[in-house]
């Protein structure tokens, strides 16, 4: 639980590779934590920017999206990444979908 | 953590017969059973002699549409109890309907805030009848689901078979899901008390040295059931990867059963193995060596209609693995 807000869990998705015994650990430590923060991000974006979405950290503990009207929604979990840029975009974003990969392959 | 064993399997195929036999087994005095009843009759309870205080009844019927939060609910009440020192158990298993998708039960272990600290996944065993398998897995597409997410394959029925049927069915269940092990009932107790090994490594005799290749087996033409293996002979993006993978799985995680893969990561001496059914995706694991063999990412998937060709594009795309070779 955050000690300040008093939100209760946290951010745990698979892909953060967390610091857990049996589990692929790489981010020990604060910095490497932001630093694949912030690489995760730029990934995304190189997705959702096809979709002109934008996905921002905030405090290392929520994520922003937004849209090119500028309307916004904040969540928590990775794992509410694509629904909530599906629903900001107002389309589906299909992984398997041409227009996409060639879109990816450009970046 | 306690670990919590799914049962699951078509119907008729023998889970309630097998469970019935494994709580008479001392291996499993120390386990908690949750059943689900399916349908207003309830027969199940009937059959099992040992209903006692470790073993709860969810009376809602089908288990993929309502049960999930009365799995917490059963999960959560057993915790409570053994808290406060009413019961004692080392293991849970659930056992669910025949229609079941051992899904939901998964992402509820995962997902709930208390239990995910509690418990674990203790792995999936798939009863399947020897007599009738080959039939429904041509025909039922949750059948061939129950299958692919098996960690553990357990054959039934195989006193009533017909001799040259059991080789047979084996080879289909290795086509379906190659990394579970087939045992038949008898050897039923020490398939649920086996802990889980993630880094089973997949299919290790579909590899090539020196090159990207993949290929595709048809299941059943019929349902467009594939497995599909690719392998990658550059490192990937663990980052990358994530990426991909979470958009895949949020957009088509309902299509596939199950995939499983070794990933030679970017900055890392040692192979990391990932696995998952349907949306979910286990812990990623550390593995302590590489398997024999050439150090290649490999990933198994097995799809139900999603065209494999696009999924090794769109792996490539994202990987950034097509400029690569380009450059080279």
């Amino acid at each position: 639980m955050c000690s300040l807000c008093g939100i209760l869990g946290c951010d745990d998705h698979w892909t953060h590779s967390v610091d857990r015994p049996g589990v692929f650990t790489r981010n020990t430590d604060r910095h490497s934590r932001r630093s694949e923060g912030a690489r995760r991000v730029a990934a995304a974006n190189r997705v959702l920017s096809f979709r002109r979405v934008t996905l921002a950290e905030w405090q290392g503990t929520s994520y922003v999206v937004s849209n090119a009207t500028g309307a916004s929604s904040v969540f928590e979990s990775f794992s509410h990444l694509w629904p909530e840029a599906e629903t900001l975009a107002g389309r589906e974003i299909d992984p398997l979908d041409e227009a996409l990969i060639e879109w990816v392959e450009a970046r | 953590m306690t670990p919590v064993t799914l049962l699951t399997g078509f119907l008729g195929s023998g889970k309630t017969t097998l469970l019935q036999r494994l709580l008479t087994d001392p291996g499993m005095a120390r386990a908690a059973v949750l059943i689900n009843e399916f349908g207003e009759v309830g027969l199940d309870h009937h059959l099992l002699d040992r209903i006692d205080d470790n073993v709860v009844l969810m009376k809602s019927g089908c288990i993929c549409c309502t049960v999930r939060g009365e799995v917490a609910d059963a999960l959560m009440n057993l915790q409570s109890l053994r808290t406060r020192g009413e019961i004692d158990f080392d293991r849970v298993v659930i056992e669910t309907t025949g229609l079941a998708d051992p899904y939901p039960v998964l992402q509820t272990l995962r997902a709930h805030p208390v239990l995910r600290s509690h418990f674990e996944n203790g792995g999936v065993l798939t009863t399947v009848d020897a007599v009738n398998a080959a039939r429904q897995v041509e025909h039922r597409a949750e059948a061939v689901r129950q299958i692919a997410a098996a960690d553990r394959i357990i054959l039934t029925k195989t006193d009533l078979a017909q001799e040259g049927d059991i080789p047979a069915l084996r080879a289909t269940l290795s086509r379906i899901n190659p990394s579970a092990r087939v045992v038949t009932g008898a050897d039923a107790t020490s398939a649920i008390v086996e802990r889980l090994d993630p880094a089973l490594p997949p299919l290790p005799d579909e590899t090539e040295p020196g090159g990207h290749h993949h290929h595709h087996h048809d299941l059943n033409e019929d349902l467009g059931v594939v497995t599909f293996s690719m392998t990658v002979d550059q490192n990937v993006d663990w980052t990358d990867f994530g990426i991909w993978l979470t958009l895949l799985l949020h957009r088509y995680g309902d299509r596939i059963f199950r995939f499983k893969g070794i990933l030679s990561i970017e900055g890392e001496d040692r192979p990391v193995a990932v696995h998952g059914v349907q949306h979910l995706v286990h812990a990623p694991v550390h593995m302590q060596h590489w398997p024999d063999g050439p150090r290649v990412s490999r990933l198994v998937f097995i799809l139900e209609g999603l065209d494999p060709e696009q999924i090794r594009r769109s792996f490539h795309a994202f990987m950034g693995l097509e400029k690569v070779k380009a450059v080279a």
